[in-house]
């Protein structure tokens, strides 16, 4: 072990892991915003809503992270029309094909964490709304899908911890993001063990904090569980 | 349908390679995940600190990462003692053996956490019975718990082999002729990214939809014999 090579690498790698914490948070944002829809579509009982999410969803959790990125970052630009399309100067950076295939990537895995949290949501809750006259919508709104995320919140935060290590296949695709960095400096010192135990470190540090913020917002969301104030 | 240009037989012959690193590296996580667990579940203090360190390093770690490690380290490793032995050159392990061991870590590290909760799972009015009608500790064990511990750990198991299926495309990062690479080798023939990537993608769903179906006769088998309230 040469700890002077990996104390030099930390700066470097940190810039990585920046990268890194920027195509997660990014990926989960839109991840998230396309899962609802889609729970709220899987959970329906019409089946031309709930068919296409389901197809969706098996394609996404049945194949390789791997596999998506590949064919959007080398995939797309098989078809003529993609190259002359109006997207393609986004298609064309690796960073967005990564945004891309991450998010769609995530967003099958949440719709069906959504999902189970709106299957929990107990009978007499809605049943209560209803009652009460309130639209589809507003039940939706102020009822459903606030009991929901709580009880998705737990599956959600491994999910979170998934798509931090999903992100390490960005190196694949030439992005110099945590994983990528290491590589980079490796092909130049030779020294793999250090660079990528080094890498290894900051991925762990990373899941610690999210694993506290997870716990955190559990917390935050679930007043009920919690000893009344003495 | 999709054509593959002649590259079919390129294709089968990694889907066989995928389907045998998934099963060696199913086989050395079971055993990982069976001793992580007694591990964790044992009265030795050092035991557990051991077992708790293993999942932990090795959940909180990308499986790219374990692999990239795995495969270098084992290199070094066999390289140092080469040296020793007075042989100077390069020396590489095979991205098979790699491989398994990087999966197998990734999975016995998960495993380790599923069948501690199965073995924690089984009533402890059934150990005391076991007890009071005299069997041997090794004998509740065999009788009771494994058993038990089988259908309660085997849908938990179920996911994680579908996890473990999708992670070996990452072995193709380190070489391995499995699905994954074959089908860059063939885009790189045909320049067809997308027929090849999508034929990839196909063929894992397969292997999935084939798993999950498996999994389903492994656990209605596990569970014969068990009551259930009325639907």
């Amino acid at each position: 072990m040469n700890l002077e090579v990996m104390i030099d690498s930390i700066p470097r790698l940190l810039d990585g892991a920046l990268v890194t914490i920027q195509l997660v948070a990014l990926a989960l944002a839109i991840g998230i915003v396309l899962a609802v829809p889609f729970a709220v579509m899987r959970v329906s009982r019409r089946w031309w809503l709930s068919g296409p999410v389901y197809g969706y969803v098996f394609f996404f959790r049945g194949t390789p992270l791997l596999v998506q990125i590949f064919l959007v970052y080398y995939g797309l630009s098989q078809f003529e029309a993609v190259r002359q399309g109006l997207l393609w100067p986004l298609l064309r950076e690796p960073y967005w094909c990564a945004i891309i295939a991450f998010s769609l990537n995530t967003a099958a895995y949440t719709t069906e964490i959504i999902r189970g949290g709106i299957l929990g949501v107990p009978h007499g809750e809605i049943e209560a709304a209803r009652a009460l006259g309130m639209s589809k919508f507003l039940l939706y709104r102020r009822i459903v899908l606030p009991g929901a995320f709580r009880l998705a919140l737990p599956a959600y935060g491994n999910e979170i911890i998934f798509m931090l290590k999903g992100s390490a296949l960005a190196s694949t695709i030439t992005l110099l993001d945590l994983t990528g960095v290491a590589r980079t400096i490796i092909a130049r010192t030779y020294m793999p063990i250090e660079l990528f135990a080094m890498a290894g470190i900051i991925y762990l540090i990373l899941t610690f904090f999210i694993v506290q913020a997870i716990r955190a917002a559990e917390h935050r969301l679930s007043p009920q569980t919690r000893p009344p104030p003495s | 349908m999709i054509d593959l240009q002649g590259f079919g037989a390129q294709l089968a012959a990694g889907t066989l390679m995928t389907v045998e690193i998934a099963l060696a590296a199913l086989a050395l996580g079971l055993l990982l995940g069976l001793g992580g667990a007694a591990a964790k579940l044992s009265r030795f203090r050092a035991l557990r600190l051991i077992g708790g360190l293993y999942t932990t390093l090795v959940r909180g770690v990308p499986e790219l990462l374990v692999v990239l490690i795995v495969f270098f380290g084992a290199s070094l490793a066999v390289q140092g003692v080469a040296r020793w032995f007075g042989y100077d050159g390069y020396v590489e392990v095979s991205p098979f053996v790699a491989g398994v061991i990087a999966l197998g870590l990734a999975f016995g590290a998960y495993a380790t956490e599923v069948f501690r909760g199965a073995f924690q799972a089984v009533p402890p009015g059934q150990i005391e019975a076991a007890m009071a009608v005299g069997m041997s500790r090794r004998l509740t064990f065999l009788r009771i718990r494994l058993p038990q511990v089988w259908r309660f750990a085997l849908p938990g198991l179920g996911n994680l082999f579908l996890v473990l299926l999708k992670d070996t495309a990452l072995v193709s990062v380190i070489g391995l002729d499995e699905l994954m690479r074959k089908s860059t080798i063939a885009v790189s023939y045909t320049k067809e990214p997308f027929t090849f990537y999508l034929a990839a993608a196909f063929i894992y769903l397969a292997m999935t939809a084939v798993s999950m179906i498996g999994l389903h006769y492994l656990e209605r088998r596990s569970s014969r014999g068990v009551r259930r309230a009325a639907p």
